[in-house]
């Protein structure tokens, strides 16, 4: 038999059995879509995951003080004021710790915000221009104050942009806080980060204004040192030097009796890592799970038409044809069903990636990879499985296989 | 004196092996000449099954000759026989084996899609014209009667013009009206000259053929003609 009557007698056999053909491409259909789907939702929320951790920052140190205690009460974590700007001055030193790139003191208080539009209650930071560089920050627009203005008590802020929406106020807007006027420099990019308290809604002013007219208390001490490393490998050293510089200027010799604490974002980092581990782990098993049950889908769809089949294998065998020619027209019927079930999987999964994120607003990420595995193992099991049972019928003795059931 | 179309010389079928072999061809030896209608006739378990089986070349003989239209057919291999199948012999079967989705002229042009042909929906109508059928060639089976099914067999069998027309039981699933038409369409094809062998265990149905052997036990034995 010829190549061309062999396509044409698998198609028609196609035609003839549309029920049975159009079953067994939706089994390959759905298969392939739901791999597809899986893993892009997968994908998806891997990839928010890591961009989130990586948005908190990964080379971050942040120095608190020790807790007081007082008459037996325990104060907490960062209830003492041990930290002065003697510390800071020490920290920034870059032969001492030549491994901390920026470091930044840190007052805060509430302060009432107004402006000319509005009014807003929120966190005021008091810090330098060290700030933005031990945040990982950015600005969205304008620009954070300056040393200078550090030194001559400016009063200048800069808004996160929550805070700066609320307000309604811009870059050069006067904005008051507990009735001192201050002039909006510039207003921070947001932090898309999602921390326990939201980077966004903040004002930062230069410390030593924010010691004299916010949080008051002393112009010397400091409730938070922050330090950023000069790269993420470099934390590990930036942690030692200023551990053991600390420790040097409080004259404290057992590291265990430490007034600061310094707490490591890179411990953030290690999260990240088994996180991504576990998401990358728990993605691998749900594409696998979902191939397998997509595989064993066609399987069952074809098996089942090639079996349903055998008798007709016997008659055409009576007729005169021979092991290769039935061989070649299920691999051909196979093939069309296992190719048009794939590509039909494919534009379902693309309009699902489509349509799910407008309708749940879970995000879908589609990669080539779990495309072409999916395509590939249905279209090669829907081959196996289409061609195996018509091999094994066809190699039947033609009787045989006419009184098949 | 006419070709010898068959001939059978000491064939003997035997399936299985040791205690549980069973002998269903006992050396037997059976000629056919052109445009004969033999009719085998012997009751189940005689036999005459495996001997339509090796005479329509879908089995080999264990042991002895079989020679068809002069080719040794027991020293056949798959392709061969199935080479064999598609161009010299037409099958009518109990069951029809038509093929359910396809119209009666898809299902008698099958057999010509496995040998090179042009006009095969012309001889596909010819061969339903000759059985009676040419207003129904469009039809699907499950819209024919069961006489018309077996007669869409039938022109199935003669669409290749084949050296022999096998019949296997052909009316045992026919009402008895239809079973006289598909006997005389047998009859009247052997009186065009074809070469039919007819299977049955109804002596009524063999007495038809123009020459009646009688299977028993494996065994062959002639009948003298009426």
């Amino acid at each position: 038999m010829n190549l061309l009557r062999t396509f044409d007698t698998g198609f028609r056999g196609l035609l003839g059995h549309r029920l049975r053909s159009v079953l067994t491409t939706l089994g390959i259909l759905f298969g392939v879509a739901a791999v597809i789907c899986t893993v892009g939702i997968g994908q998806a929320s891997t990839d928010s995951v890591q961009a989130r951790i990586a948005a908190l920052g990964t080379n971050l140190l942040t120095v608190t003080p020790g807790s007081t205690v007082s008459a037996g009460v325990n104060g907490g974590s960062g209830s003492a004021t041990s930290l002065s700007m003697q510390d800071v001055s020490g920290l920034s030193d870059s032969y001492d710790a030549p491994d901390i790139e920026a470091v930044a003191p840190v007052v805060s208080g509430r302060g009432s915000l107004v402006s000319t539009a509005s009014n807003w209650s929120t966190t005021v930071q008091g810090s330098t221009p060290a700030w933005l560089v031990t945040n990982a920050r950015s600005m969205g627009s304008g620009s954070f104050f300056s040393d200078h203005d550090v030194q001559h008590h400016a009063q200048v802020m800069v808004l996160g942009a929550t805070t700066a929406l609320e307000l309604g106020a811009g870059v050069g807007d006067i904005v008051t806080v507990n009735g001192i006027p201050f002039t909006v420099d510039g207003i921070l990019a947001s932090s898309g980060g999602q921390g326990f308290t939201n980077g966004d809604d903040l004002a930062v002013v230069p410390i030593t204004t924010a010691q004299d007219d916010i949080t008051g208390g002393s112009a010397n001490s400091v409730q938070r040192i922050l330090l950023s490393a000069t790269s993420t490998d470099t934390i590990g050293s930036a942690y030692q030097e200023a551990d053991a510089l600390l420790l040097a200027t409080h004259h404290i010799d057992t590291p265990a009796d430490a007034d600061f604490t310094i707490t490591a974002q890179s411990s953030l980092q290690s999260t990240a890592e088994s996180v991504t581990t576990t998401l990358t782990i728990l993605l691998a098993s749900v594409a696998a799970i979902s191939l397998l049950v997509g595989g064993i889908g066609v399987m069952n769809s074809m098996l089942v038409s090639v079996t349903g089949r055998t008798r007709e294998i016997g008659l055409r065998k009576a007729l005169g044809a021979t092991p290769g020619d039935l061989m070649r027209q299920f691999l051909i019927e196979a093939a069309t069903l296992s190719f048009v079930g794939g590509v039909l999987g494919v534009g379902a999964a693309l309009l699902a990636a489509w349509l799910i994120p407008r309708f749940t607003g879970i995000s879908v990420t589609l990669t080539p990879a779990p495309i072409i595995i999916a395509v590939t193992v249905a279209a090669g099991v829907g081959l196996i499985f289409g061609v195996y049972p018509a091999a094994r019928a066809a190699r039947l003795a033609p009787i045989d296989a006419l009184r098949a059931e | 004196m006419t070709a010898e179309i068959i001939t059978l010389r000491k064939v003997s079928k035997v399936y299985g092996s040791g205690e549980s072999a069973v002998r269903a061809l006992d050396s037997v030896s059976l000629s056919v000449r052109e445009r004969d209608f033999v009719a085998v006739m012997g009751p189940s378990g005689s036999g005459k099954s495996t001997l339509m089986h090796i005479l329509g070349c879908l089995d080999v003989p264990s042991s002895g000759d079989y020679f068809f239209a002069g080719e040794d057919v027991a020293q056949m291999g798959e392709t061969e026989l199935a080479r064999i199948r598609n161009r010299r012999i037409g099958f009518v079967f109990q069951q029809f084996h038509l093929l359910p989705s396809m119209s009666a002229w898809r299902n008698v042009e099958l057999p010509l899609l496995y040998r090179s042909t042009t006009g095969r929906r012309e001889r596909a109508l010819r061969a339903l014209d000759e059985v009676g059928l040419a207003n129904r060639v469009d039809h699907r089976p499950n819209q024919l009667s069961g006489g018309q099914q077996q007669r869409v067999a039938i022109a199935r069998a003669l669409v290749t013009e084949p050296t022999l027309i096998l019949a296997d039981e052909p009316t045992g699933n026919l009402d008895s009206q239809s079973s006289k038409d598909v006997l005389a369409l047998l009859r009247s094809l052997n009186e065009a000259g074809h070469t039919v062998v007819l299977i049955t265990h109804d002596a009524g149905v063999a007495s038809v053929a123009g020459r009646v052997v009688e299977m028993s036990d494996g065994t062959l034995r002639e009948r003298a003609a009426a």
